[in-house]
C-alpha cells in the first residue's frame, strides 16, 4: 500500500507573528519556517506503517514555493521514501491545494493519504476533508489511533466530549490530531540520507489544476488587546475582587 | 437570500452551538432554515422549530444519519443545498468534519471559524492562533461557513414556530461505518458552554495532583479544562484541551492554574470575560492576559481558594 503524506511549510509554531503595518498580511520575511506540526505527526505515522510492513512506500508532497523543498527533505529525514513538490509562487487556498493533491494522489495511485488536521498558519482545517470529497473517498479526521485491518482502516477520532471510533474503507483520507504519535527526533545521518532521496517537481499547470484563489483577503489586523490586569497579593483579595469588582462569582 | 444552518445534535437534543450559529445567520440576514440530519431525531427538529428566527426546519431521518458520518451527512446537505446562498455549520468537531466536504463537492471555498459578519460576503476570521484577524471576501455563489460559536451570542431557544418538513434521506455511502463512542460522563457543565472554567496546566505535575481542581470546580459550578501540555503529559483527557487546536472557549470566568500561557493556549481562551491566573512563575506569559494574577504555589493557593469561596 502506497501512502501519500502532504506537508505544509508554515511559520514555526514558536514564532509570534506580527501584522504588517499596511494590513496586507503578517510579516513572514526572515521568520523561521518549519513543517506544520500536524503534518510531522502524519509523516511519523506513515513511516511507522512502513516499518510495520503495512505501507510499501511513503511519498511526501508539498505545494508552494521552492523553499518547500526543505520541508520535504525533513519529511524524508523522518522516513518518507521520496517526495514531490508542486511548485508555485501563487497564493494557494485549501480548495486549490486539495485539487493539486487529488491530481498527485491519482498519479501516484496512493491507497491512503495521511495529513495534518489543520495548518497552524491559516487554521482552516479543510484540506483533508476537501481531498476526500474530490476523490470520493471516505475520511477519518482528527485521528488519535489508526489500525489498518485488511481493506479498511479502524480510526479512533478526537471529538467533542471524548473519542469515537469509525471504520473507513480503503482507499481513504486520514487527518491527524496531536495524540496520534510523537514524531521521532531526526538524526544527522538521516538528514544526510534524505538529501540523496528523489524529489520531483511539477507545476499546477503540469497537473492541469486552476489554483485561482476564491477568497480575497481585504485586510489583516491586530486582534483587540486585553487591558492589562493587576496582581493580587493573596487569595482573600482575589476572592474579594471576583465577588465585588468583576462580579463573576 | 435564504441561509441553511446545519444543526448540532445527538438525535435527542439540539445542542447550544446551533443557537450561536443561527445568531451568525441572523447577522447575515434573510430567511433561516435549519437542517436536522439524524436518526430518530424528531424531537431535535421540534426543538429547532422553536428557535427564535428560524422559519423552516428540514428533517432528514434515517439510520445511516445516526452517527454523523461525514460521507452521509455531506451528501444530505448537498441534496438540500439547492437555493441556499449560505450554508452555516458550527465550528464543532462535527461541523469542521463535514463542512469542507460539502464545500469541495460544490466546488466553492469554505470560510472557517468566522468571528464577525461584515456583510453577506465579507467575514472576519482569526488566523495564526488568533494573533491576527483576517477580513475576507468570498465571491463564490454559495458560501460554506463554519462559525466560531463563542463569537456570537446565542439566539433564544424558544419563541419561534417554524414548520418541520421531512426531506428524503440520502442513501448510505457504504464507505464508512460507526464502531463506537467513548464519551466521558460528567456532571459538570460542557466545556464550550460553561460560564466558569477551571483549567490546569503542566504545573499541576501529575494526573493525581490534577484532582485538587475538582473541589474548586465543584464550588464554582465550573467545567474543567487543561492546556495542551497537561493533556500531552496525561494529566487530563484530550477533550479537555483548550487552545488553538483544541476547544475555543469564552466563559464569564476562566481560572488558569499552573498554566504558563503559550500563544496556542491563549488562542483558545483570551476572549473570556474575566481571566484569573495562578502561577508561581511571575514571568509566565499568562499574566499578560490575566485580569487578576496571583503569584503563588498552586498547591497552597487552590485549597485556600476553595476554603474562601
Amino acid at each position: 500500500m502506497k501512502v501519500l503524506v502532504p506537508v505544509k511549510r508554515v511559520v514555526d509554531y514558536n514564532v509570534k507573528v506580527r501584522v504588517k503595518s499596511d494590513q496586507t498580511g503578517v510579516d513572514i520575511a526572515n521568520v523561521k519556517m518549519s513543517m506544520n506540526p500536524f503534518d510531522e505527526i502524519a509523516v511519523e505515522e506513515a513511516t511507522r506503517l512502513k516499518e510495520k510492513g503495512v505501507a510499501t512506500e511513503v511519498v511526501a508532497v508539498s505545494c508552494g514555493v521552492t523553499q518547500c523543498q526543505e520541508t520535504l527533505r525533513t519529511a524524508m529525514a523522518i522516513g518518507a521514501d521520496r517526495a514531490a513538490l508542486v511548485q508555485t509562487d501563487a497564493e494557494l487556498q485549501p480548495l486549490a491545494v486539495a485539487k493539486l493533491l487529488k491530481a498527485v494522489t491519482e498519479k501516484e495511485q496512493a491507497q491512503l493519504v495521511i495529513l495534518g488536521k489543520q495548518a497552524i498558519d491559516d487554521d482552516a482545517n479543510q484540506t483533508g476533508q476537501m481531498l476526500a470529497a474530490l476523490l470520493g473517498w471516505p475520511q477519518a479526521t482528527f485521528a488519535s489511533k489508526i489500525e489498518i485491518e485488511g481493506d479498511s482502516a479502524k480510526v479512533t477520532r478526537e471529538v467533542d466530549g471524548g473519542l469515537e471510533t469509525i471504520s473507513v474503507k480503503l482507499p481513504a483520507i486520514i487527518t491527524t490530531d496531536l495524540r496520534l504519535n510523537e514524531p521521532r527526533y531526526v538524526t544527522l545521518p538521516n538528514i544526510m540520507k534524505a538529501k540523496k532521496k528523489q524529489l520531483d517537481t511539477f507545476t499546477p499547470e503540469d497537473l492541469g489544476v486552476d489554483v485561482t484563489p476564491r477568497i480575497k483577503t481585504l485586510k489583516v489586523s491586530e486582534p483587540p488587546a486585553r487591558k492589562a490586569g493587576i496582581t493580587v497579593p493573596d487569595v482573600a483579595t482575589l476572592v474579594d475582587k471576583l465577588k465585588n469588582e468583576a462580579k463573576v462569582i | 437570500m435564504t441561509i441553511l444552518v446545519i444543526a448540532e445534535h445527538d438525535n435527542a437534543e439540539l445542542k447550544a452551538a446551533t443557537l450561536n450559529t443561527v445568531a451568525a445567520a441572523a447577522k447575515i440576514g434573510g430567511d433561516i432554515h435549519v437542517l436536522v440530519a439524524g436518526s430518530g431525531a424528531q424531537a431535535v427538529a421540534d426543538q429547532a422549530a422553536k428557535v427564535a428566527g428560524v422559519s423552516a426546519v428540514l428533517l432528514a431521518d434515517a439510520p445511516q444519519l445516526a452517527d454523523s458520518l461525514a460521507e452521509n451527512v455531506a451528501e444530505q446537505v448537498i441534496a438540500v443545498a439547492g437555493n441556499y446562498s449560505h450554508i452555516l455549520f458550527p465550528a464543532t468537531a462535527s461541523g469542521k468534519n463535514v463542512a469542507p466536504r460539502v464545500a469541495a463537492k460544490l466546488d466553492v471555498a469554505q470560510i472557517s471559524d468566522i468571528i464577525a459578519v461584515e456583510s453577506a460576503d465579507v467575514f472576519q476570521r482569526p488566523i495564526y492562533a488568533g494573533n491576527a484577524i483576517a477580513t475576507v471576501e468570498c465571491a463564490d455563489a454559495k458560501k460554506v461557513i463554519t462559525v466560531r460559536t463563542t463569537a456570537f451570542d446565542a439566539v433564544a431557544a424558544e419563541g419561534g414556530s417554524a414548520a418541520v418538513q421531512n426531506v428524503e434521506a440520502v442513501a448510505d455511502s457504504g464507505l464508512s461505518s460507526f464502531v463506537g463512542r467513548d464519551v466521558a460522563k460528567s456532571d459538570r457543565p460542557e466545556l464550550t458552554a460553561a460560564s466558569i472554567i477551571v483549567s490546569g496546566g503542566r504545573g499541576m505535575g501529575s494526573a493525581e495532583n490534577f484532582k485538587i481542581l475538582d473541589p474548586l470546580a465543584d464550588k464554582l459550578g465550573a467545567a474543567l479544562g487543561a492546556s495542551r501540555a497537561a493533556v500531552d503529559a496525561g494529566y487530563a483527557p484530550n477533550d479537555w484541551q483548550v487552545g488553538q487546536t483544541g476547544k475555543i472557549v469564552a466563559p464569564q470566568l476562566y481560572v488558569a492554574i499552573g498554566i504558563s500561557g503559550a500563544i496556542q493556549h491563549l488562542a483558545g481562551m483570551k476572549d473570556s470575560k474575566v481571566i484569573v491566573a495562578i502561577n508561581k512563575d511571575a514571568e509566565a506569559p499568562i499574566f499578560g492576559v490575566a485580569d487578576y494574577g496571583l503569584v503563588a504555589d498552586l498547591f497552597t493557593a487552590v485549597p485556600e481558594l476553595v476554603g474562601a469561596l
